[in-house]
């Protein structure tokens, strides 16, 4: 019995030390709860990810969230305690991003989100140090629309949004940009995800009488106000954000969102994008393996911020790897420096230019208008 | 605002709040037979009009093999019940209902093309494979505990609403889905346009509720579901089965939230989560009803459709905020009109 027991405690040992010299990436996703059509996908391209970097073995420990803010923080304490991961790859939504970021400060273990909100990578908060992300700001995003419709000669814009941080989040980029560019904004409402009518809302839109309207929703639910619109009538510019871009939303508006507007990272147009593009090449890598495993038109440009990630990790990880060896401390510390020194990375949203007070990278290149067209997603030149 | 918007905003008000009446109408039904404040009730709306879309897009729907499951899980505890306490009579029933329906049921649309059937039909199957479901989770979840406080009930119900939503999310994914309206075109009253779907679901509202008040004067299970609700032990020593009772309740509930969600299907866009909201407002309308006044809890439901859509048109970011905040005045309003009554049993 004895004997049996030092023998289990040395396989044990040995399978430890092991798994020290693998790399070990603690993903947490939103695949559960409100979030989970963004982070499903997330969750599904992890699995497409290569499974050596630089040659050496890379662990990925998926843990979902539930879109829940304690259990994403929970699930990150797990990974820096118990699992001592090398990065921690979340979360799908910022306030859960938010949250992580004093626990991976804290554990001094860098993190990369795959969620939107420019607060996660404030230069100002000194913990953000640590912390990524592979999303546009929805500034730059806001800044497309904003030109597009000052282009196409639009004077008067009316809001619709989520009740929540995405749609608050929204205006306030939104307005502030407007503003500058002289676009009035004469209606700001907001509804839920799970409302089942917004007349109300919609009523006040037309009696305001703008010349566009945008929604900001995500998914599928962003459907919502544009066919309330269209039900009544409404014949003006239709603007959506970038929260849309998946096919279910497409099935859901159907007809109803011919015509409309919406900024999008270049992956979604991944085909359409010209030869001389760098990003097309690496966008189209992960448009055919993930629709190889999942189906013809089964991409989202969600799990494509996840695999940005990844390449990311694939980039920075072999320069971390000349200064320590992976489950150290100076390892993290060195895969953090590799991350902030990423220079001309092109990932399948655009091109990234890291440096100690951008932790994002992007430029106008990471992002593309593109307009609904006989129900497929048309680059707009 | 304008007569116009009024007019509009009131059509908006009224369909959702028949909506919240149905809902109203069978958490009173439950409550007052069972003592049991049905939480899932919402899961039934969002699975009624999830499967009816799976059907239309011609695919089993997941609901299927819950209903399968569920069977199964019944008929497995009812039989071993049967053999240990010999009523050997009974198993007949139970094989049949809980094992031989779901498998005709599975053969039914495994067979046909629900897809290409006509709309009425598609309706039918997607009622048949629900509603089931509604004694089966009594029979697993709440018989066993039918003694148990209201308390302990409760408890219960937010279990099985957690559990009803993750095989939603599991079954539906994560996306929602809408159906084609019931029928195409809109009526003119009065200069007023009105949507063809929104006058189904008033009139099929209406025509549930009427059915229901029949059930319940006419026909000998509707009094025995109402002398159960105003005396458990009472209707018991009449010879009222109290386990009939709880599963022709749920049997009930079921089929209306089932319902409901396919009457809204075609105006909304449902996820596999959208159901507890809707629940929640007809629990609000349950409320003003004390959960004891059919009609009072019916009005309620107008009322917190109305106030839904005056306040979506004033305050749009404060909407929810307005129709929960309706519950505190109610509940003062009752706690200090109504005499308080310690039930103990």
């Amino acid at each position: 019995m004895q004997k049996k027991k030092l023998v289990a405690g040395l396989l044990v040992a040995w399978a430890s030390m092991a798994a020290q010299a693998d790399i070990t990436v603690g993903v947490n996703v939103s695949a559960t709860g409100p979030a989970a059509s963004l982070g499903i996908p997330e969750k599904n391209t992890f699995v497409l990810m290569p499974k050596t970097i630089a040659g050496e073995k890379v662990n990925y420990i998926v843990l979902d969230d539930a879109s829940d803010t304690t259990t994403a923080v929970k699930n990150a304490r797990k990974f820096v305690a118990e699992n001592k991961v090398d990065v921690i790859v979340g979360s799908t939504i910022t306030p859960n991003s938010l949250a992580m970021i004093d626990v991976a400060a804290e554990g001094e273990t860098p993190m990369i989100s795959m969620a939107a909100s420019a607060r996660i990578v404030d230069p100002a908060n000194p913990k953000v140090k640590w912390v990524f992300k592979t999303p546009q700001n929805d500034v730059q995003m806001s800044t497309a629309i904003v030109e597009h419709m000052t282009n196409a000669g639009v004077k008067t814009v009316a809001f619709i949004g989520f009740n929540d941080a995405y749609g608050e989040g929204w205006y306030q980029e939104f307005s502030k940009i407007a503003e500058a560019r002289k676009l009035k904004i004469v209606a700001n409402e907001r509804y839920s995800r799970a409302d089942t009518s917004v007349t109300g809302q919609v009523l006040k839109i037309m009696a305001a009488k703008p010349d566009a309207v945008l929604v900001a929703g995500s998914g599928t639910p962003a459907a919502l106000p544009q066919k309330t619109l269209k039900e009544r009538g409404w014949n003006g510019k239709y603007y959506q954000t970038h929260g849309v871009a998946n096919m279910d939303f497409m099935r859901v508006c159907g007809k109803d969102c011919e015509g409309t507007f919406l900024p999008a990272g270049p992956v979604l147009v991944a085909a359409q994008l010209p030869e001389a593009n760098p990003i097309k090449k690496v966008a189209m890598d992960y448009t055919t393996k993930y629709e190889a495993a999942h189906g013809k038109g089964a991409t989202s440009t969600f799990g494509a911020h996840a695999w940005d990630a990844g390449i990311l990790l694939q980039n920075a990880v072999p320069v971390a790897l000349k200064k320590a060896k992976p489950g150290s401390k100076e390892f993290r510390a060195a895969l953090r420096d590799a991350l902030e020194g990423l220079k001309n990375v092109t990932v399948s949203h655009g091109i990234v230019n890291m440096s100690a007070t951008d932790h994002l990278g992007f430029d106008q290149r990471a992002r593309v208008m593109v307009q609904i067209e006989n129900g497929a997603w048309k680059l707009l030149k | 605002m304008d007569l116009q918007i009024a007019l509009l905003l009131g059509q908006d008000g009224i369909t959702n709040g028949a909506i919240y009446a149905l809902l109203a109408l069978a958490l009173v039904l439950v409550f007052a037979v069972t003592r049991v404040i049905f939480i899932p009730q919402g899961e039934f709306v969002a699975f009624g009009a999830l499967t009816l879309a799976s059907l239309q897009a011609g695919r089993l729907p997941g609901t299927l093999w819950l209903l399968l499951g569920a069977g199964l899980a019944v008929a497995v505890i009812d039989l071993t019940l049967a053999v240990k306490r010999g009523t050997g009579r009974r198993i007949p029933g139970i094989v049949g209902w809980n094992i031989v329906y779901p498998a005709l049921l599975a053969a039914v649309l495994w067979l046909l093309q629900p897809a290409e059937l006509p709309l009425l039909a598609q309706v039918l199957l997607a009622l048949a494979v629900v509603v089931p479901l509604g004694p089966m989770v009594y029979r697993l979840a709440y018989q066993p505990l039918a003694e148990a406080s209201v308390l302990v009930l409760l408890i219960v119900s937010v279990a099985v609403h957690l559990a009803l939503v993750g095989l939603g999310l599991l079954f539906f994914g994560a996306e929602g889905s809408r159906t084609p309206a019931f029928s195409e075109g809109n009526l003119e009253i009065a200069g007023l346009t009105v949507n063809g779907q929104t006058l189904w679901v008033v009139i099929a509202s209406l025509a549930l509720i009427a059915t229901l008040y029949q059930l319940f004067e006419r026909t000998l299970y509707g009094k025995a579901l109402r002398a159960t609700a105003i005396n458990r032990v009472g209707a018991r020593l009449m010879g009222i089965s109290t386990i009939m009772a709880g599963k022709l309740s749920f049997l009930l509930a079921a089929a209306i939230g089932a319902f409901s969600g396919i009457l809204i299907a075609p105006i909304t866009t449902i996820y596999y989560d959208t159901g507890f909201l809707i629940g929640l407002k007809g629990f609000v309308a349950a409320i003003i009803g004390g959960l004891a006044s059919y009609p009072v809890a019916a009005a309620g439901a107008v009322l917190v459709g109305l106030l839904e859509a005056f306040s979506s048109f004033y305050a749009s970011a404060f909407k929810e905020v307005i129709v929960f905040t309706l519950i505190i005045p109610v509940l003062l309003w009752r706690s200090l009109t109504t005499r308080h009554v310690e039930e103990e049993e």
